[in-house]
């Protein structure tokens, strides 16, 4: 399966729709997608995991560049999933103290820490 | 000896298909399916860092994977001819919780994690997984499962060995 990414804007954040597998072949295309949105002044990003079916240590590379870019910007970069097979790569890497992770959009959207 | 043996020219997209050949192969071997999401990230992640190191050092070399089923263990070897390089495992998930006070230039990030942190991953998926060097200048990541009976049809076969080369 290949990589669906598609974009919304919710108030003051974008939310970027992920789905499919996020791996070398396809990361490429999840990287301009976020440098895309940050060059265009775009720096509050919610990514909604849910649907990807796979995640290696390749889209976790795109995901920490994309965190380094809104925050240069002051910006913040919020991941939700709630999938296990999913979060245990955040796990194993340590990432899940770099993002913030929640279980809905709508979570994303309001919180505020 | 082995079961299955792919050789593929060192580019993301066949990353994919070794996995699914890893995944099918493990399926195959009554790996138990709680353990197959890890056979399919420990192996993409395995199959991603030969395919960079290739691309650096030995983009004309394909890198070779061979899936072994023997004796209640369903086994997996990833054989790459980059440098060797067995940066220490464990260091890995260490560097990202210094991420936040390091200063790393965002393109440097973006186009992948430290070095190490690959090997790190498998070793946090995979309880045996050993790297040493290849038989030729590059490295040998052997990560190794648990299996179940061989399936019936196979116990009547003679060992076999099938080789594939994907189109470069």
């Amino acid at each position: 399966m290949d990589l669906s990414l598609s974009t919304r804007t919710e108030g003051d954040a974008t939310v970027v729709v992920v789905g499919g597998e996020i791996d070398v072949y396809t990361a490429p295309k999840l990287r301009e997608q976020l440098i895309d949105l940050v060059s265009s002044g775009n720096y509050h990003l919610v990514v909604d995991m849910e649907g990807v079916d796979f995640l290696d240590s390749t889209g976790l590379g795109v995901l920490v560049g994309g965190l380094k870019r809104v925050r240069a910007h002051d910006g913040s970069l919020r991941l939700v999933c709630s999938q296990e097979r999913i979060l245990k790569i955040f796990r194993i890497t340590g990432l899940t103290k770099v993002f913030p992770i929640h279980t809905s959009v709508e979570e994303a959207l309001s919180a505020t820490d | 000896m082995p079961t299955v043996e792919i050789r593929f020219s060192p580019l993301p997209a066949h990353v994919r298909t070794a996995r699914l050949m890893a995944v099918a192969v493990a399926r195959r071997s009554h790996v138990d399916d709680s353990a197959l999401d890890e056979v399919r990230l420990a192996v993409g992640e395995a199959c991603t860092r030969a395919v960079r190191l290739h691309q650096r050092h030995a983009p004309s070399v394909p890198v070779l994977m061979v899936l072994n089923d023997d004796d209640g263990s369903f086994a997996i070897d990833v054989v790459d001819e980059g440098p060797y390089d067995a940066a220490p495992a464990e260091d890995g998930p260490e560097l990202f919780l210094e991420l936040e006070s390091v200063a790393v230039e965002p393109d440097e990030l973006s186009d992948g994690l430290p070095s190490g942190v690959v090997l790190a991953v498998i070793s946090g998926l995979v309880d045996t997984v050993t790297v040493s060097p290849g038989p030729g200048r590059g490295t040998r990541v052997h990560m190794q499962w648990p299996a179940g009976p061989r399936a019936a049809d196979t116990l009547t076969m003679e060992e076999h060995q099938l080789e594939y080369d994907l189109p470069v």
